[in-house]
């Protein structure tokens, strides 16, 4: 038995194959579900109804995806130009660093110039955090891997000595948590009643803009042909470098809105479980979207719904959420294999 | 020679080979007997190497049957053909450079569990094969310290010590001057008369005519002809080969002009095991085909890279068109009006998972009409790439499937095209031809020579001597990294430039 590649995949395989891994997934969660004892029917339902059965839940799906909308974009433009930036969680913790510094009371702006500054200077702390490692992949050869993976842990350290020291709200009864961001510093609701900030239409337009971006401006061919073969891009003439540092700009700066809009929409002020790994779940949202950014949206808005429809149905029925965790994880390599195998036959 | 008449050795029957839609080879049959020397004869993209991987155990056949010495070959296990006694010295060696020529020798011989054993006894037993079949090389030398010849003798030495009693060669000569062909030869020589059997794979008709005992020619996958090579001519054998008469294009006078690119004194630095320039000068006049030979790994890359805008001198000076060349990158390259047809069209002439259209204005994107103020003009992209697709005869499905879908010959046809489309004033053809079929290699050829016509400079950097001697107006030789003077055309022969491409002749110059 040997593997074959096939040169041109037919439309039937590219889509079959990945649904066939989605429904793959599905079957190893209900059979897991089966061995905790429950009915995997019914906790499937659960699931279904805790993401999507009501306002309420639908809502607080959309709500769970805005921040994977940013990172999943975040990480989906920089695996296409084949930088591996794994530093998205450092990234967000930056951005709603930034977003707390100026937003408690340092800018005292109306929020139609206030929401915009901090926006910005969320997107300039990501993109520094991944300027630094690109910088040494690009003028070192260091592997960005490593460097943006191991930030991550000096981000959150980093982070745990602010909420500690110079950012601890003196209000805050000894937690460690930053004071809460001025009125004008939020995020409001998206559409009035509804409990969805901005942060969701932002990420919209984000997606929306990172498309026109790839498919439509001299950058997105640039990104793409360096992604596809940096060796054919320098012979070129396409500045391989300056076009990395462009990249790592956009990516970094969109992990850190994710930050801005947890802070800002979302918790209004930053603690350290600001982020429940929406920085590494970013990766397997772009993974899962094939690192298109409109995929991205849905992607997010899958594995959102996973999460939130997992954690009410483990209330519901006593299965441990974290069922979820396991779903993803074999989501995503079915996913992986499933792709391999678009451009590959097996024979005999 | 006298055709031998021992045992069969190797017998191939009815072999298939697909590869998807791809018949690479059909109802291939082939015989080698004891003591001989066959030549597998046919065109890039005959099936020589697909046929070759097959008694090797590398690819496992369709349909049909090998056997070795009377026994069946089990499919896809290479292990059985070492075993079985086929030795395989391949285009690309499968050396480790950072090892001893003993140690590569030696390697995957030795047991696991007592790795030092047996060391004295296989240097004794390298060094006496060395001497038998006179494969001259240091056992103790790092294979990173050897040049390309020595390597190939570490490779051949390699089949010997696991007592290869079958060699097949895949295009040995294609990396060597013609005086370590010579020396190949006759290792080759040796080795039949010592009741070895040879299967020679190449498409240099004066090798095969000089070497081998019987000659198979394939064309498109099939056998086409066999013959004892004493019965047959060259231009029978060329025939065959190509299933037509060739035509090869007759240059017209040249009329040189004015200096485009002139180097003085250039050195560029070395790039891990790749030579750099040691003090090139030399100019590309407009109207002139200037043409570069040397063993491949000598520097070529380097000057290459140098028109290419992929390195800078390091050392002396650059002038295009009478002026100074300025900040020296791909981009400015282009700008001055040098179309570059790289040496590896997968890996920096084309993206493979790009279209045709995206590919045709991957240099050119970034200006009108291609794109304003920043946006892509898809239409004005499309536009360019059927232009290019029809004139330059690009057989493909359209402008918006992936280049990688191409044939060799067609991708480097697109290749040619964008550049040619731009008229470029220098013309920097690395390797134009390689792995092209006749046809192909034909119409890139008429290409350059009416680039020149027109009055550009061209210059022709290749392995083959053959091509660069019937193409160029004018020949350097590289060696090292340094480069012979200019020799005008018809005042060399090609064993004249074999001095200069060993290096020999600079060192009597010095």
């Amino acid at each position: 038995m040997r593997l074959e590649p096939i040169p041109a995949p037919s439309l039937a395989r590219r889509l079959g194959l990945p649904a066939f891994a989605l429904i793959l997934t599905a079957l190893v969660a209900m059979g897991l579900v089966a061995l905790a004892g429950a009915a995997p029917g019914e906790v499937a339902w659960l699931v279904l109804k805790g993401a999507a059965g009501s306002q309420f839940a639908l809502l607080e799906t959309l709500n769970r995806a805005t921040p994977l909308i940013f990172t999943g974009l975040a990480v989906a433009v920089a695996f296409r130009a084949k930088l591996w930036n794994i530093g998205a969680e450092a990234q967000l913790y930056l951005g709603a660093v930034a977003t707390v510094v100026l937003g408690t009371g340092l800018l005292d702006w109306p929020p139609a110039v206030l929401l915009p500054v901090l926006a910005v200077a969320a997107m300039a702390a990501g993109a520094l955090a991944l300027l630094v490692p690109t910088f040494l992949k690009t003028r070192f050869g260091v592997d960005e891997v490593v460097t943006t993976l191991l930030l991550n842990f000096v981000a959150l350290l980093f982070v745990s000595y602010l909420l500690e020291g110079p950012l601890k709200d003196p209000m805050g009864l000894g937690w460690p948590k930053s004071p809460p961001l001025i009125d004008e510093a939020r995020l409001p609701r998206l559409v009035e009643g509804l409990r969805l900030h901005w942060g969701f239409g932002l990420a919209l337009i984000a997606a929306a803009l990172v498309w026109v971006i790839q498919t439509r401006t001299i950058w997105g061919f640039e990104i793409r042909a360096v992604g596809l073969n940096a060796e054919a891009a320098r012979f070129a003439g396409m500045p391989v470098n300056a076009v990395l540092v462009r990249t790592a700009i956009l990516s970094g700066g969109l992990a850190a809105l994710a930050g801005f809009s947890e802070v800002a929409g979302a918790k209004g002020a930053l603690t350290l479980d600001l982020s429940p790994g929406f920085g590494y779940t970013g990766i397997i949202v772009a993974m899962l979207a094939l690192l298109h950014p409109l995929g991205v949206v849905v992607a997010a808005i899958f594995v959102a719904g996973i999460f939130v429809g997992a954690d009410s149905m483990s209330r519901a029925a006593g299965v441990p959420s974290f069922i979820a965790d396991i779903l993803l994880a074999s989501a995503l390599l079915a996913m992986v294999l499933a792709l391999g195998l678009t451009r590959l036959r097996i024979r005999r | 020679m006298t055709p031998p008449s021992g045992e069969t050795v190797l017998r191939l029957a009815d072999i298939t080979v697909r590869f998807g839609p791809v018949t690479a080879n059909e109802g291939v049959s082939l015989t080698l007997r004891r003591g001989e020397v066959v030549a597998l004869l046919g065109e890039n993209g005959a099936g020589k190497t697909t046929l070759m991987n097959v008694l090797f155990g590398l690819y496992a056949a369709d349909e049909g049957t090998v056997e070795l010495f009377g026994q069946p070959l089990p499919p896809g296990n290479p292990r059985a053909a070492l075993e079985a006694g086929v030795g395989m010295v391949h285009q690309h060696f499968a050396l480790a450079e950072n090892l001893t020529v003993l140690d590569n020798i030696t390697l995957g011989t030795r047991s696991l569990w007592s790795p030092g054993a047996g060391r004295r006894a296989a240097r004794a037993k390298v060094e006496g094969l060395a001497t038998e079949y006179g494969l001259r090389v240091d056992p103790d030398a790092t294979v990173a310290s050897l040049g390309v010849g020595q390597r190939q003798r570490v490779e051949i030495l390699k089949a010997l010590y696991r007592d290869a009693r079958i060699l097949i060669l895949d295009e040995p000569t294609a990396v060597l001057t013609p005086q370590e062909s010579l020396d190949l030869f006759a290792t080759l020589r040796k080795a039949v008369a010592k009741g070895l059997s040879i299967l020679f794979i190449s498409h240099k008709l004066h090798e095969v005519e000089a070497v081998s005992d019987r000659v198979v020619v394939l064309r498109q996958g099939r056998v086409v002809a066999e013959a004892a090579t004493a019965d047959t001519t060259r231009t029978e054998m060329a025939r065959l080969m190509v299933g037509a008469e060739i035509a090869t294009p007759e240059p017209r006078p040249a009329l040189p002009g004015a200096a485009r690119v002139t180097l003085r004194d250039v050195s560029t630095p070395a790039r891990g095991t790749a030579t750099g320039l040691r003090g090139v000068s030399m100019s590309l006049r407009a109207g002139l085909i200037t043409g570069l030979v040397g063993v491949s790994g000598n520097g070529q890359s380097a000057l290459a890279g140098l028109l290419a805008g992929l390195e800078r001198p390091s050392a002396g000076e650059m002038e295009i068109r009478g002026a100074p060349s300025g900040p020296w990158t791909p981009r400015a390259a282009i700008a001055a009006g040098i179309g570059r047809i790289p040496e590896d069209r997968h890996g920096s002439g084309t993206v493979g998972d790009f279209d045709l259209a995206e590919n045709a204005m991957l240099e050119l994107y970034a200006r009108p009409p291609f794109s304003r103020g920043g946006w892509i003009d898809r239409k004005a992209a499309r536009a360019w790439a059927e232009r290019v697709i029809d004139r330059y005869d690009v057989r493909c499905p359209g402008p918006e499937a992936p280049i990688r879908l191409l044939s060799g010959g067609n991708m480097q046809k697109l290749i040619l095209g964008r550049v040619m489309e731009t008229s470029p004033e220098v013309i920097l053809a690395n390797q134009p031809v390689r792995g092209l079929d006749i046809g192909a290699l034909t119409y890139v050829h008429e290409q350059l020579l009416a680039a020149r016509d027109r009055g550009a400079a061209v210059l022709l950097i290749s392995e083959d001597l053959d091509e660069v001697i019937s193409l160029s107006d004018v020949i350097h030789a590289i060696s090292e990294g340094r480069l012979s003077p200019p020799f005008a055309r018809g005042t060399m022969t090609p064993a004249e430039l074999g001095e200069w491409m060993t290096g020999a002749r600079f060192d009597d110059a010095a």
